[in-house]
């Protein structure tokens, strides 16, 4: 009889702890989905207003649905401002960006991770400290030299820097060939293989994934960065989109009296525009990105 | 055979310095002489038009004359302060409740993450809509349950707070660092813990938070960095308005060099807002030993060659 009670008991016990659980567990999915509408509204609000007409996105209290769906926003918004060229200039800054960050990056990196010669950790430390040094502090002489050189107005201050090594990209790269046995290098070695054959046929194809995530990353920066534009371009021909938008927008204080200034409905179809690609990289390429952020802290 | 072995190693620093060498000549000319010349120019007047003038501290002296630069230090402590703290304490608690082996962890830590992809101008357009008075959303839905919303971003009081806002929203990539902190964190610790007999919130601040305080020094020290650096959400959304309540220290920058072209004037600035950043990143540092927990031997060794 008293068995009888303790198994029950038991029983019991089992089927409060699995009814705890189970209430645990839903109360985390009502806080994280809650917490996801709060991340993705302001997508899903960016969404409908590019599609709503100007007198809809006035109306008080908002709608949730544009009606009727407003398809031609985007092409009245390409024929009231240049957008199409904000983009070409976009692309090449962001191409040129890619190429130089991924070839720069990996050649300085391969000597921190691999090679002996005197003074490398000096030097390295010397690298990760540049990483502390944000660029604003640098922007004033920049714009003397870059004036010096005639590049002001030219695309050029917004992509040669990458040609040159990212402190950031170098540390992880350096991560990434330390991880890399000695075997295959000293088997290159003895057939007689060159320091810079080693680098771009043995090394190089070994850390596709960590130039993945620079590719990544360079990208995500070129195409958002916005302060580097702004002081260094001036004409409409010349802006990528990040500050081309920006001169579409009336000026804070000044509302809708700005020169150039768009109605906003496209002001959103640019910015939905402008996110776009973005979101479709990280649709694809999710780990890259995730594995970026945890090896480097690289905020993007 | 020792010379042999001499000439491999000679070999072997040619190369090195070969590779090294875009790095060099990029570190003389995006740091180096950019650093040697705003140190110079900090005591010169200079317009561009005219050659410039030594004037020794005098630009010191003006920018600290200037009540502008006071109020834009004060603004930029304010994100530094509320700012920082916020992200972080947003993004560690996504990253918590992430971390407790729900389902569909994926789908929930890229939606969380998405926002931090959207271009800063993007969201400053999407978000001076959202915070639109008279017609954003947020103030309709404050309405909805009775409550009178302010003004935003044309508030002295809220416009700082609505750019907080915006980089809460933005903080996918600190619950990213959070969150493979979390997976660092042996589990026989826990077992450990649990055999002892220590419920969930003793196992969160005997464990789980001694362990992740390296993650925590690491993004409070680039988020300080970052909070120092706003400026386009400013230029955008409010012009350094209203009434110089969202003006930053690189908003600051930025006018006395791009607008007023004051050059040497810039770069005195330039060269305080350096030593500010560097003097919180070092105190950061200093302070680190008092909370920052590290296992010996499991980091750090890493570090060194081979």
């Amino acid at each position: 009889m008293a068995e009888k009670i303790e198994t029950e008991d038991k029983f019991d016990w089992k089927k409060r702890k699995r009814r705890r659980e189970l209430i645990r567990k839903s109360l985390i999915h009502t806080v994280l989905v809650a917490g996801s509408l709060f991340f993705i509204f302001p997508f899903f609000w960016l969404l409908v207003g590019s599609f709503k007409s100007e007198v809809q996105l006035s109306l008080f209290p908002p709608t949730l649905i544009p009606i009727p769906i407003r398809w031609e926003n985007f092409p009245e918004m390409f024929a009231q401002c240049p957008f199409l060229t904000f983009l070409k200039n976009s692309v090449i800054i962001s191409v040129l960006n890619i190429l130089g960050a991924v070839l720069s990056c990996s050649l300085i990196a391969y000597p921190f991770a691999r090679l002996r010669w005197p003074g490398r950790d000096v030097v390295f430390v010397a690298v990760l400290a540049t990483m502390m040094i944000p660029f604003q502090i640098t922007a004033v002489p920049l714009f003397l030299i870059f004036r010096k050189m005639g590049w002001i107005d030219t695309l050029y201050p917004l992509w040669v820097r990458a040609w040159f090594g990212l402190p950031f990209f170098i540390f992880l790269l350096r991560q990434f060939y330390m991880s890399i046995p000695y075997e295959l290098e000293d088997a290159a070695k003895i057939d007689g293989c060159s320091y810079f054959g080693i680098y771009w046929r043995i090394m190089l194809p070994l850390v596709k994934p960590a130039l993945a995530v620079i590719a990544i990353f360079r990208f995500m920066f070129s195409w958002n960065d916005f302060f580097h534009p702004l002081i260094f371009i001036q004409s409409i021909e010349k802006m990528p989109l990040a500050l081309g938008l920006q001169t579409l927008l009336p000026r804070p204080g000044q509302i809708a009296t700005t020169p150039g200034a768009i109605s906003f409905n496209y002001m959103l179809g640019a910015a939905l525009l402008m996110t776009f690609p973005l979101v479709i990289v990280f649709f694809f390429a999710q780990k890259y990105f995730i594995q970026g952020i945890t090896l480097t802290g690289i905020k993007g | 055979m020792e010379g042999k072995s001499r000439t491999i190693q000679s070999k072997e620093r040619r190369a090195a310095y070969l590779f090294l060498l875009p790095w060099i000549i990029g570190f003389f000319i995006f740091y180096f002489i950019p650093i040697l010349i705003a140190t110079a120019l900090g005591f010169y007047e200079y317009s561009i038009l005219n050659p410039p003038r030594f004037v020794g501290l005098a630009n010191f002296v003006d920018v600290f004359k200037d009540s502008l630069f006071w109020t834009s230090l004060s603004n930029s402590f304010y994100m530094v302060y509320i700012g920082v703290p916020l992200q972080i304490l947003a993004g560690l608690s996504v990253a918590l409740l992430l971390n407790m082996k729900v389902k569909g962890l994926a789908y929930y830590r890229a939606i969380y993450y998405l926002p931090a992809i959207v271009p800063m101008v993007a969201s400053a357009i999407l978000w001076l809509w959202m915070f639109n008075p008279q017609f954003g959303y947020i103030n309709a839905a404050l309405s909805f349950i009775g409550i009178q919303g302010p003004e935003w971003l044309g508030s002295t009081v809220w416009a700082k707070p609505a750019f907080i806002m915006m980089r809460v929203w933005a903080a996918g990539a600190t619950m990213i660092i959070y969150l493979a902190g979390l997976k660092n964190i042996p589990v026989q610790f826990y077992e450990a813990a649990e055999l002892d007999g220590a419920n969930s919130f003793q196992k969160f601040l005997r464990i789980t938070l001694p362990l992740l305080t390296p993650t925590l020094f690491f993004t409070s020290l680039t988020g300080v960095i970052f909070a120092f650096q706003i400026f386009t959400q400013a230029y955008i959304m409010t012009g350094g308005g209203p009434v110089d309540s969202t003006m930053f220290l690189v908003y600051y920058l930025y006018d006395s060099a791009f607008v007023y072209f004051k050059m040497g004037y810039a770069c005195a600035i330039t060269l305080i807002l350096f030593f500010i950043i560097l003097a919180f990143s070092l105190f950061q540092v200093k302070i680190a030993p008092l909370w920052v927990h590290y296992e010996v031997g499991r980091r750090g060794d890493k570090w060194q060659k081979k």
